[in-house]
């Protein structure tokens, strides 16, 4: 394994090769947004059923997005649940995906598109509330 | 290793057809592909928040969509898988503070993540189409 034929020293192969690698640092992300989204899912699920309770739909989403505390928890909404979702969606990829470019390319796919989504949705209700 | 004798008294695995799995290994799966579902009933959020940001138009026809049956069920089954992952969730962030480690624990945490399931969804849609 570790041949003379090779530049690198032990220590520099063995490094990165461990188990820590960014492991805190994603699992305290998974659980810093768990934690966030448990209010803001019930403010959700709370402003959906409102929507769904009553008035002409357009003019009902349009009226409750304008009001800035309900657009700002919108855009908090879909911050961190993109963030939890693709930061999740990693460790899936890790567990399944034996092949190491496979993997690779799915995890920044996953992590490009939701940051993609998560900014067409910000602007989406920042339209919403200012205008257009 | 392939030119060993097999031991012949090794525990064996369980016999997939006749494997039935724990509750709490029901529950555990699902969490993972509730999320993998929330992951992508968030695309649906951002194409629905897209579609007022284009006006009337866009967001009648969105809600044409989701107000036909598939779209409905559709929404039945992202409110059933937010409600099982929110509940199940906050059960792992206990477990996560090292807590309700204890079989008899885990045993009451299933029954009330799936009673949380079902009483918040249909609080929900009850409120909902009320
Ligand atoms: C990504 C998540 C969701 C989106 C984008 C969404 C979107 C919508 C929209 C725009 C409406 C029409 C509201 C109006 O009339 O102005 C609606 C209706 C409705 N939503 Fe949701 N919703 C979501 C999640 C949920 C959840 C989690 C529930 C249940 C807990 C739910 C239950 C309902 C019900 C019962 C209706 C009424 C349907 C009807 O009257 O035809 N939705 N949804
Ligand atoms: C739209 C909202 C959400 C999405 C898209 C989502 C998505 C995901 C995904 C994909 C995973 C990875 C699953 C796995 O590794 O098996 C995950 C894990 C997790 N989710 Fe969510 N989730 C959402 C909301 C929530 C909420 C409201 C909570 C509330 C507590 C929560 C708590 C957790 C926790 C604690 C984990 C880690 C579980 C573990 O250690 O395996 N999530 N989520």
């Amino acid at each position: 394994m570790f041949a003379s034929n090779n530049l690198r020293s032990p220590l520099g192969r063995a490094r990165g090769l461990g188990s820590a690698k960014e492991g805190l640092h994603h699992w305290w992300g998974q659980r810093l947004t768990a934690i966030a989204l448990v209010p803001l899912t019930l403010w959700f699920v709370a402003g959906i059923i409102h929507l769904a309770m009553g008035g002409e739909p357009y003019e009902a989403f349009m009226g409750w997005i304008a009001n800035p505390c309900n657009a700002t928890l919108m855009i908090l909404f879909l911050g961190v649940s993109f963030h939890h979702a693709q930061l999740g969606m990693q460790v899936v990829y890790e567990d399944y995906i034996g092949g190491h470019a496979w993997r690779t390319g799915m995890i920044i796919a996953t992590k490009f598109a939701a940051y993609g989504f998560a900014a067409l949705g910000i602007v989406s209700t920042l339209i919403c509330c200012f205008g257009g | 290793m392939a030119n060993a004798a097999k031991p012949t008294s090794r525990p064996l695995s369980p016999h997939l057809q006749v494997y039935r799995l724990p509750l709490a290994a029901v529950l555990s799966i699902s969490h993972r592909i509730t999320g993998v579902g929330l992951s992508l009933g968030l695309l649906l959020l951002t194409w629905w928040l897209c579609s007022a940001a284009y006006g009337p138009d866009a967001y009648d026809q969105a809600m044409v969509y989701i107000a036909s049956p598939l779209g409905l069920l559709i929404l039945l089954g992202f409110s059933v898988a937010l409600f099982f992952h929110l509940c199940n969730g906050i059960r792992h962030l206990f477990w996560d503070a090292g807590r309700n480690f204890e079989i008899s624990q885990t045993k009451r945490g299933n029954i009330y993540v799936i009673l949380g399931t079902i009483v918040l969804t249909a609080a929900a849609w009850l409120l909902a189409l009320a």
